[in-house]
């Protein structure tokens, strides 16, 4: 990677990930896909940055969600935005689809893995073209799959059993809203990094949309959590 | 065992606050060597161009060959743009500085200034490089003390004096608890027309929890005082 003033004396260099986004999780549904975020960047412990934007439109026909070190995802967008600018060079009536932009970011993703100096992102790339639904994922050290439904860090634990239980091909708009909403929430109370302001996209063959950024109501109010500590006291 | 999820704590506080369509920056003043001062006059907030400035934390000598570079890049830029910079490229290429050499660099940056397409605005940037335009910026060691502090008091819309006060309370709050913060608090105002420098040394901040009045001597206070001020 040409670099300003940097020295290329390092052959062995992994980094550590400072600004972090957490889960992003996706899925198919019957117009295309959906998919959604929290606007959290982390700064180890400290949520630091509560509007930060991980779900980006790439060209005309993907979606682009990241976690991990935001800024290996602000360069990544970069290499997406030449790419998609060379694309329309061509000007030939052809536009990259999101298995070619999954495709692209997975040898990027890969070749950074085997010089020891990996782009510290899990992503999520999902879109329609030509009426065909994709979603695919691609981890730091090249490891990339397609699926129907999809999650990066904490969202494999939480969100995907949900997932499997109820995702269906053919969930309306609606219907899908509702199940990553539920998803979110579960990471909302159970990951200490995710943050109480997400974003959904969605994207079909018409288009994209990211929503404004909104918040989930939480519950709290159960009786076995007024007082959990009553029967056994010292407990937690 | 370095904990991968735990940042560098970074010796210093700084912060930029923009408000009605200008900007603020502040910061405190002491460059710490270990548990040594090295030195309890540093000025944190450097000058990038004539209406863009930039808040140093971290390592003094990475923030400051950064700082160089980017105003001699930013000078040639200019040279060839012929008009002020905009406020977004300095931010921009401090961020490629940052970005490409994150493995060498420990320091974290607030750009602000004023230019004439996008008015005041305020850029942080992070050790790694992210890039985030934010409605007000906090950094350093010292900015964990106040990041409660600002969620309650920040508000949009607030005026020089409302902005200008605020980063100095919050400045002082952090010196009052942070080793690596102390000194004087500096400010520097960039407007359209011109940039002001304010300097409020240690001695004019306000008192903060179990601090007392500086005195000149105890004598003072014996020669004052009721009957019987020396308890046994």
């Amino acid at each position: 990677m040409d670099t300003l003033l940097s020295s290329e004396g390092d052959s062995q260099r992994t980094q550590y990930p400072y600004v972090t986004g957490t889960s992003v999780i996706g899925f198919k549904y019957k117009d295309g896909i959906l998919m959604a975020a929290d606007m959290g960047g982390s700064y180890g412990s400290t949520i630091r940055y509560k509007s930060v934007e991980r779900l980006k439109q790439v060209g005309k026909h993907s979606l682009i969600g990241a976690s991990g070190e935001i800024s290996d995802f602000q360069e990544i967008l970069k290499y997406l935005d030449e790419l998609i600018l060379h694309d329309n060079m061509w000007d030939d009536g052809n536009s990259l689809g999101p298995k070619e932009v999954h495709n692209y970011l997975t040898r990027v993703m890969y070749n950074r893995r085997n010089k020891f100096d990996p782009l510290w992102n899990s992503l999520i790339i999902g879109g329609v073209k030509n009426g065909h639904k994709y979603l695919g994922s691609v981890g730091m050290i090249g490891v990339h799959f397609e699926d129907d439904h999809v999650a990066t860090g904490f969202g494999n634990h939480l969100a995907r059993p949900i997932l499997r239980e109820e995702w269906r091909a053919d969930l309306t708009f609606e219907e899908g809203v509702k199940l990553l909403e539920k998803c979110m929430r579960n990471l909302l109370y159970r990951d200490r990094s995710a943050v109480n302001k997400l974003q959904i996209a969605k994207i079909t063959e018409e288009g994209l949309t990211v929503s404004q950024p909104y918040s989930l109501k939480t519950f709290w109010n159960f009786a076995a959590f007024e007082n959990p500590t009553v029967g056994a006291t010292g407990s937690w | 065992m370095n904990d991968i999820n735990s940042p560098h704590s970074m010796g210093t506080t700084i912060i930029g606050v923009p408000y009605a369509g200008d900007v603020i920056l502040g910061a405190d003043s002491r460059t710490s060597t270990g548990l040594y001062a090295a030195n309890r006059d540093s000025d944190k907030i450097t000058q990038l161009t004539d209406n863009v400035y930039l808040c140093r934390s971290g390592s003094a000598a990475d923030s400051q060959i950064v700082s160089d570079y980017v105003r001699h890049f930013l000078h040639q830029h200019m040279m060839q743009l012929g008009q002020p910079a905009t406020v977004k490229v300095a931010a921009n290429l401090i961020r490629l500085l940052s970005y490409s050499n994150k493995n060498m660099l420990q320091t974290g940056l607030i750009v602000g200034g004023w230019d004439k397409y996008e008015g005041g605005k305020i850029y942080g940037i992070p050790l790694g490089g992210t890039i985030v335009e934010q409605p007000f910026a906090i950094g350093g060691s010292g900015s964990t003390y106040f990041y409660g502090f600002f969620d309650q008091e920040w508000k949009d819309g607030m005026t020089k004096d409302e902005a200008e006060k605020l980063v100095v309370k919050a400045v002082s709050l952090a010196i009052a608890r942070d080793g690596a913060s102390g000194g004087v608090v500096r400010t520097v105002i960039i407007n359209s027309e011109d940039v002001t420098r304010n300097f409020y040394p240690g001695d004019t901040l306000p008192l903060w929890h179990e601090e007392l009045a500086p005195q000149n001597s105890l004598l003072d206070i014996l020669s004052s005082a009721s009957p019987e001020p020396m308890v046994s």
